[in-house]
């Protein structure tokens, strides 16, 4: 019986493959527990292929930077006005996202209001949806003839599109589903025993929303609110339908980019070597929870 | 039972898809009492019903005179209006709070300001033996102190009604005596009513001043712990104390059983449906059929399974009736017992308890 199994594994006439295996391979694998550190090429080649078409632009980034000037051209260039610009409606953006953001999520995922599934597809939508489309239909809800922005416009005299404002909300349009898709995840996933813990020692609901829901939920807010501002930081196609492209107003980095290529090619390398810089910061605040292997915390 | 008894009553019915529970429950202040059944019986259902974390279908649930729960006028307390303390059987420690700020949560929410609330929990952490561990996550704590700590959570709110769902199912079984005590020690302490949830017979003894099983969502036996072990009312509560329990019919000293089979027991008064219970250490068994006497019971069976506890074997037996009986590893050895072995059982009509087939006075109607 023992020989018809093995002659099922082994065909005849071919010995068990064999190879030696390092002292060092030994032992790693005796620690890790897990298999050899090699890949079967069929695998590896499509994963060099795809990591080379990733860092390879990035490497032209950093290769083709005027380094020698680089302060003359930065300086001269608006990049100041344009970063703060970036910064601070960026981070408005991110601001009112958790405001509101937060409080929505905990709406999709711990009531049973009629139409919440319609209200979850609505909310996530931007998502999935062009950036410029999403500038359209802002300019049609609040430009100056749109259905909102026409009476705002002829009763308090406020102009939105084409002004700082007007990119914060593109920025908040575009960015904010994502920290409502990960604060709601986070929320559904979150132990409800904590919850029904918190009740039976007398906390009321928004007690325990704010004493112990969110801090549960708090490492995943923190993540969606930096993964909020990265993506408002790098807006494009919505602000620059709706906010438009004036210097030291509406101009922001992206923005910014886009045009020195043009004109002034040096300056949009280096102002992406800024963009670059400031990703590559955000990556290192999340580098807990994406570059652990996928086990988030 | 009326609603202004005081301490806790109640006339519980939750329906779950299928599943409905049906029990009636009353405990006075500074009473325990278990709340024993199997896996499905519907005991988490009953305190978490009875903590406003599930509300009644059906029924009512009052507490010193206060009506928490009615089913039929709607009236219905929050849990966090409950003055109802909650030990879970995971215990939930907010793991974002230090042991001294999951202690001072309760008199926190309930009104009191940071360094009060903190003052409370000190008293309770002092009381606990915890003093030491107030700074600690939940995470950094073993076991037994989570289980305190949670205890000490649960009773720094001030409740009037202590509820323990399986308290020390999640301890391993040497820290679990010395919890058990300690937990003991507490619920003396303890002045109002308190209900514990338990699988766990032993635990129900000690812990108990009363009994109350559940099976498949019904009330079948309530009792203090003695009465409860002495005459089961149910298979159930007979295989948890250990006991062997027939179900026949009395007719004089003659009891006929369900299961086939009769024993003859003179001098009790029971007459129709009635339980007889034998404990396992008093059923002899022998070889050859034994000297036929009237105030012994004498039946053949054979045995179907032998199992070792400490100090005894345990025999499996399939006869008129089938029996469970304990006896010395020697006189395995001696009287060469094995699996498929015919042998003779007898027991002394001393050794058979016969009681009434009665359902407790105090189940919900249904």
């Amino acid at each position: 019986m023992t020989g018809a199994r093995t002659s099922v594994r082994e065909p005849a006439g071919r010995p068990p493959a064999s190879a030696t295996l390092s002292r060092r391979e030994r032992e790693r694998r005796s620690v890790t527990g897990v298999g050899a550190r090699s890949a079967p090429l069929p695998l590896l080649v499509p994963a060099l292929v795809a990591v080379a078409f990733l860092v390879i632009p990035l490497a032209g980034l950093l290769i083709r930077a005027p380094w020698a000037n680089a302060w003359e051209v930065l300086h001269g260039s608006q990049v100041a006005e344009a970063l703060t610009l970036s910064l601070w409606t960026s981070t408005l953006a991110t601001a009112i996202s958790v405001v509101v953001g937060v409080p929505l999520a905990w709406v999709l995922a711990r009531t049973d209001l009629p139409g919440l599934r319609l209200v979850r597809a609505l909310v996530t939508l931007p998502l999935v949806l062009p950036p410029v489309v999403g500038g359209v239909a802002l300019l049609l809800a609040f430009g100056r003839n749109g259905f909102l922005g026409q009476f705002l416009d002829q009763w308090f005299g406020i102009t939105i599109p084409f002004s700082p404002a007007a990119v914060v909300m593109a920025e908040t349009f575009v960015a904010m589903p994502f920290l409502v898709v990960t604060v709601e995840g986070a929320l559904r996933s979150a132990d409800r025993g904590f919850e029904e813990a918190a009740a039976t020692l007398g906390a009321r609901r928004l007690t325990v929303f704010r004493r112990v829901t969110l801090p549960l939920v708090m490492p995943s807010l923190a993540a969606g609110a930096v993964l909020c501002w990265a993506r408002a930081l790098g807006e494009f196609g919505a602000t620059i339908t709706f906010a438009g492209s004036f210097p030291g107003r509406t101009q922001t980095m992206p923005i910014a980019v886009y045009y020195a290529l043009e004109t002034d090619p040096d300056a949009a390398i280096l102002l992406s070597l800024v963009l670059l810089l400031v990703s590559v910061v955000v990556l290192v605040a999340l580098r807990d929870r994406w570059l652990r292997g996928g086990a988030a915390p | 039972m009326t609603r202004s008894t005081v301490g806790l009553a109640a006339e519980v019915q939750v329906t779950r898809g299928e599943f409905t529970l049906r029990a009636a429950v009353v405990a006075a202040p500074g009473e325990v009492l278990a709340v024993l059944g199997p896996n499905g019986s519907g005991k988490s259902t009953l305190l978490s019903a009875i903590a406003g974390l599930t509300p009644l279908s059906g029924g009512w649930i009052a507490l010193d005179g206060v009506t928490l729960d009615d089913a039929d006028s709607g009236a219905f307390v929050e849990a966090a209006h409950r003055p109802v303390g909650f030990v879970f059987q995971d215990y939930r420690l907010f793991p974002h709070l230090s042991v001294l700020d999951n202690v001072a949560f309760s008199p926190r929410v309930r009104g009191l300001g940071r360094r009060p609330a903190r003052a409370v929990a000190d008293d309770w952490l002092a009381r606990l033996g915890l003093a030491d561990l107030s700074h600690r996550r939940p995470a950094d704590l073993s076991g037994g102190q989570a289980q305190r700590v949670a205890l000490g959570r649960a009773l720094a709110g001030g409740p009037t009604l202590l509820l323990l769902d399986e308290p020390l199912s999640a301890l391993d079984a040497r820290t679990r005596l010395d919890v058990q005590g300690e937990l003991k020690r507490h619920l003396a302490d303890f002045a109002g009513p308190c209900l514990l949830v338990t699988h766990d017979p032993l635990e129900a003894l000690v812990l108990a001043d009363r009994l109350l099983v559940l099976e498949h969502g019904r009330v079948v036996q309530e009792g203090t712990p003695a009465e409860v072990a002495r005459r089961p009312a149910t298979e159930y509560v007979a295989r948890l104390v250990g006991l062997n329990l027939y179900a026949g019919t009395a007719d004089g000293a003659h009891v006929a059983l369900e299961g086939g089979g009769s024993f003859v027991v003179p001098d009790h008064d029971e007459r129709g449906a009635v339980l007889v219970a034998l404990r396992p250490s008093a059923v002899v068994v022998s070889t050859s059929p034994p000297d036929v006497s009237s105030v012994r019971n004498t039946w053949p069976a054979t045995i179907t399974g032998l199992t070792l506890l400490t100090d005894r074997v345990r025999l499996d037996l399939s006869g008129e009736p089938s029996a469970l009986v304990d006896v010395t590893p020697a006189a395995v050895a001696e009287l060469g017992l094995d699996a498929g072995q015919r042998v003779w059982l007898s027991a002394k009509a001393t050794e058979l308890e016969v009681y009434g087939h009665t359902r407790p006075a105090r189940s919900a109607k249904g």
